[in-house]
């Protein structure tokens, strides 16, 4: 009796645990026409979770001022994206993004969860020409487009 | 009697927001009560004026080719009419462009005779 448990537990254990990091890999972005169309031709549609509704609402108001661009939109556009974006909003992944002093992080490579997941990465390869900043995901995650963010399917280019 | 009724289905018929290069060209050389320079165009395409970019930072210096975005890489379609059908169609868009892009690049609006200028080079690209 006590074997058969232990098996089950064995079995259970080496049934799961592959299957793991492959789901917590996969951050697919919503179907959002107007999300993808807007925000997607600058930049990959970076996934909502990435960052907490309060955050995705201090970057959707200051988009004259965006990262240095003018990413302005007609009012009615910016509300639906708006209200995509907070409805997607991060959680569990990347807990609350604040910064110390409890500000709304408008960077999603500023949160700590995006720099636990690449603090092995040499600060110089950022810098690369073929990469040159964190803000382009697909220079490395080679199918980002697709939802697909599994180390099997990273690339750092030279 | 007849002639109102088929203006107005003529016009119904007709896609309301679809444009074509040549019209948003006549439109700005009206607005700047002047016509474009294809070599100022060309000149202010590939000059920084007081910004960190100039057109063809995004662009790139040949647009009857994909560009790619100056910071993050993104490739973008290629700008000229001539390599991408979609260009200079859609009047919103247009717009939107001209309007952020111009920010970004001068610091200010761009005046009718910039806009007319950059599209008379656009379009004299085979």
């Amino acid at each position: 009796m006590k074997l058969r448990i232990g098996m089950a537990a064995l079995l259970g254990a080496l049934l799961t645990i592959p299957a793991l990091p492959a789901l917590a890999d996969r951050l697919p972005v919503p179907k959002h026409p107007l999300y993808l169309e807007e925000c997607g031709s600058c930049h990959l549609a970076y996934p909502p979770q990435l960052l907490d509704a309060a955050s995705w609402r201090a970057l959707m108001s200051g988009l004259d001022k965006h990262f240095g661009s003018d990413a302005t939109l007609v009012d009615k556009r910016r509300a639906a994206i708006a209200d995509f974006l907070g409805r997607n909003a991060g959680g569990r992944k990347t807990g609350v993004t604040a910064d110390a002093m409890g500000q709304p992080l408008l960077r999603i490579s500023d949160t700590a969860w995006f720099q636990r997941k690449h603090r092995e990465i040499d600060p110089a390869v950022w810098k690369r020409a073929s990469v040159k900043s964190p803000a382009n995901c697909a220079a490395c995650h080679t199918r980002a487009a697709e939802g697909d963010w599994g180390e099997h399917s990273v690339t750092i280019p030279k | 009697m007849r002639t109102p009724l088929l203006l107005a289905l003529f016009i119904a018929a007709t896609p309301a927001l679809a444009e074509t290069p040549r019209d948003f060209l006549t439109r700005f050389e009206k607005e700047a009560g002047a016509t474009a320079s294809v070599e100022r165009g060309a000149r202010f395409f590939a000059a920084k004026q007081g910004g960190e970019w100039s057109c063809a930072s995004c662009h790139g210096e040949k647009p009857t080719q994909p560009g790619r975005h100056a910071r993050t890489d993104k490739p973008i379609g290629a700008l000229a009419p001539v390599a991408n059908a979609e260009r200079f169609t859609d009047p919103a868009k247009v717009d939107k462009w001209f309007r952020r892009n111009c920010n970004d690049t001068l610091n200010r609006a761009c005046s009718p005779q910039e806009k007319a200028d950059v599209l008379a080079w656009l379009l004299s690209l085979k």
